[in-house]
């Protein structure tokens, strides 16, 4: 792994110093097509009034990801450079598409252009560009599809504002497409229900099946086929990692807490991304995991074969490379004899866990054919398969299996950023909005100083990071940090009125984009981390050995 | 004049019944391979009927996201629905008590539909990020609507046209027989924009109205850990596994 010069999706490594980063750290490799130039990074200043920014038009029309390189293109199964007539053939995959997704013909047809979603997009509210508003980042390919697929732009092209498919509105694609987290936030607001995540998953599609690739995104699903996860942990230094763990959580507490890996016959089957392995304060929830199963008595085990919870295939629309990622927990489940599968603290892995993987890999219930009966005949019935480790904690807080020190976390004057992937595509127990309260549910118990951010961008309504759908790369820290702003006016004045000094989240791209995007705006990296993190401080354990 | 007005009335019906049909086949065929609703969605198929319900009777997610839209588009759309409503009468005989009932509301009706869409029209114009995204034939659905909503009420208050000649007109239709149509400018005008909108209604926006039913974000129920949920496309993926 250490010749690999991706980006990681991680912030720092676990042993980097902390403090305040005025830098953007270098790109490892620039991309040939584009020298890297020294990054103009620069936060938007906090708005008095949350007032919806004048159009700038063309203000991210820098604003590009590096270009796949043939090889990262190939090894995932798409053509390495733009194939000859890619023109006829976007538009043909534009087709098959049309006939694949409901999704994507209705909302192709169904925008009137009322204009209530212009302002829900926090890189529209961070930049200003107006392509970066959700009804004109749709019209980017709603007009291509107007111009082949319908009769008015067959016929009256200029009438209706259909495009053909040339260079410069697939170049228009690459940029905008990838200046859209996938975070929903816009489909809340929809008289539709439009989801413009719909139209920029097909978009990514489209652009990979005719030969543009996105780096950063192509090289992490490479890695996750060739080696199992995100980063390119191998096995053996996933043992060191987890090995080390168990030394400085026994110097710590006492208590001989294990990280298991491999370990066929385990009831629960833990999947978490792989950044929880290394990354600050990612591995501090993982920790936390562990001492939650420790407590109650649980034997669990971790995989080196499904050692990625990340399922990098969603954001890039791709159901096949979705399909084959996610099938990497089905054979570890088959293989270690699990009964239960439980994700840990990512927001996109929930609602591909959640939402997608009983389709994708029969892991759930309710099937009647064999290839989802043969897996779900071996999970237990009594518990959701999957089980969010949120839902895993607070059912056993309920039924009291578990004792807390609160005032181990006195220090901290906590408020919770709910994950757009989470919030607006998965749920957690019972009932719709089970995955707002649950984890409040959590740091309520675990913490005594507890305080929400405005209901304006909380709950269904909450801000994407500004670093979701396949954007966590250094390149486009600009956008990133643009992105954020919306998330950390509201963030700003709980700290101003309520000292609030932890941002607690459950999305391992949230912990990364934060840690990053916090010193831009004044504030300390290490204000953010995961609940779990805050359940590992307060959580009594048994110190027997 | 007459035979014109009766064929168009044809060829407009069955473009947009046919259109229609079609649209609603095409999109009920296509399948939605992945469970998709925007969260907290409902988790039992009568919560999501409850949900579709709001949405389309007092377009619930319009009202989250901007009031101004939500209260121009809401006054024209209930505006629209009485006025068609209203011109039932044109069609029945005798005439059903309840459309007989509202009437009176129909007429001020069509103001409410005339002023909502004007507004509609104003923020189109004014607002930066509205004008930006419009395309000339948001504009100019905008001038048809309104155009038959200010020949309609013109009729009405005006200039008074024929009405039971009209009646007569529309009943013979219905059984293959053209009676004369009053000869009246705003009549010809009112009718003719009528049957425009019936021809583009099934290659423009305004399929907005049967698509919202068909928007998976709003339709689906939240179960996907409870049932398995699989496309016909994506099932032959499992063979290769």
């Amino acid at each position: 792994m250490a010749d690999e010069t991706t980006p990681v999706a991680v912030a720092v490594p676990r042993s980097g110093s902390p403090g305040t980063q005025s830098e953007p750290a270098p790109t490892p490799k620039p991309a040939p097509a584009k020298p890297a130039e020294k990054a103009k990074v620069v936060a938007p200043a906090f708005r008095e009034y949350p007032t919806i920014p004048a159009l700038k038009i063309d203000s991210m029309v820098e604003s590009n990801p590096y270009v796949s390189a043939a090889v990262h293109n190939e090894s995932v199964g798409f053509p390495g450079t733009l194939v000859d007539g890619w023109e006829q053939k976007a538009v043909a995959k534009m087709g098959e598409l049309l006939g694949k997704y409901r999704s994507l013909k209705v909302y192709m047809d169904a925008c009137v252009h009322c204009g209530a979603c212009t302002d829900k997009c926090h890189y529209f509210i961070g930049t200003g560009d107006p392509k970066n508003m959700p009804v004109a980042r749709q019209d980017l390919m709603r007009s291509v599809y107007r111009r082949y697929y319908t009769l008015p732009g067959k016929l009256f092209p200029k009438l209706v504002g259909a495009r053909d498919m040339t260079k410069d509105v697939l170049d228009d694609w690459f940029r905008y497409y990838n200046q859209c987290s996938e975070c929903r936030r816009c489909s809340v607001f929809c008289p539709y229900g439009i989801d413009t995540a719909e139209v920029t998953m097909a978009a990514k599609e489209i652009m990979h099946s005719v030969g543009l690739g996105h780096k950063y995104v192509n090289e992490i699903i490479g890695k996750v086929h060739k080696i199992g996860n995100n980063l390119g942990l191998p096995g053996p230094a996933l043992e060191n990692t987890l090995e080390g763990l168990e030394e400085d959580v026994l110097e710590d507490t006492g208590a001989a807490v294990k990280y298991p890996l491999d370990v066929k016959g385990a009831e629960v089957l833990l999947v978490t991304p792989s950044a929880d392995f290394f990354a600050e304060p990612h591995v501090d929830s993982l920790i936390g995991y562990g001492k939650v199963f420790h407590a109650a008595g649980i034997s669990w085990t971790l995989s080196s074969k499904a050692s990625e919870a990340g399922n990098f295939g969603m954001f890039i629309g791709n159901y096949e490379q979705m399909q084959k990622i996610a099938m990497r927990v089905r054979e570890a489940a088959l293989e270690l004899g699990v009964k239960r599968i439980v994700v840990g603290e990512c927001g996109h892995a929930w609602r591909v866990a959640y939402a997608f993987w009983n389709t994708l890999t029969g892991i759930g219930a309710g099937a009647n054919d064999p290839f989802a009966i043969q897996l779900q005949k071996q999970l237990d019935p009594n518990y959701k398969q999957p089980s969010h480790i949120c839902e895993v904690t607070w059912d056993l807080i309920q039924a009291g299996r578990l004792k807390f020190n609160k005032e181990a976390n006195d220090h901290r004057i906590v408020t919770f950023h709910d994950s757009c992937n989470v919030a607006r595509g998965s749920r957690m127990g019972d009932y719709a909005g089970g995955q707002f309260d649950i984890p409040r549910n959590i740091i309520r118990a675990v913490a005594n100083h507890y305080v929400d951010m405005s209901e304006a961008t909380t709950r269904e309504k909450t801000f994407c990071c500004g670093g979701g759908g396949g954007l966590l790369t250094d390149e486009l820290l600009d956008l990133r940090v643009k992105g954020a702003l919306p998330r950390m006016e509201a963030l700003n004045r709980i700290v101003q009125d309520n000292g609030v000094n932890f941002m607690a989240t459950i999305c391992a791209i949230c912990k990364a984009q934060f840690t990053k995007v916090l010193p831009y705006y004044g504030f300390k990296m290490s204000m953010v981390g995961g609940v779990h993190q805050l359940v590992s401080t307060a959580i009594v354990l048994n110190n027997e050995q | 004049m007459n035979l014109l007005f009766a064929l168009l009335f044809y060829v407009a019906t069955l473009i947009l019944v046919g259109g229609i049909a079609y649209r609603v086949y095409d999109y009920a065929r296509t399948p939605a391979p992945l469970k998709i609703p925007t969260t907290p969605a409902p988790t039992t198929s009568g919560g999501v009927a409850f949900r579709m319900f709001r949405e389309v009777v007092f377009f619930e997610s319009l009202f989250k996201s901007n009031l101004w839209i939500w209260a121009l588009g809401w006054t024209f759309h209930l505006g629209l629905a009485l006025v068609l409503l209203r011109h039932l009468r044109y069609f029945t005989e005798p005439v059903n008590f309840i459309i007989a009932f509202i009437q009176p509301f129909g007429m001020y009706a069509g103001f409410a539909m005339a002023a909502g869409l004007a507004g509609l029209w104003a923020r189109r114009i004014l607002v930066e990020r509205i004008r930006y995204i419009s395309t000339p034939s948001d504009h100019l659905m905008l001038a048809l609507l309104l155009g038959i909503a200010v020949t309609g009420l013109a009729m009405k208050f005006l200039m008074h046209t024929d009405i039971v000649a009209v009646k007569a007109f529309f009943l013979g239709l219905m059984v293959f027989e053209i009676n004369p149509l009053p000869s009246h400018p705003g009549l010809y005008l009112h009718l003719g924009m009528v049957v425009l909108l019936m021809i583009v209604f099934p290659v423009s926006k305004l399929l907005h109205a049967p698509g919202v039913f068909f928007s998976p974000t709003r339709n689906q129920v939240d179960n996907p850990r409870e049932t398995r949920h699989l496309a016909p496309w994506a099932a032959k993926f499992e063979a290769k596994n």
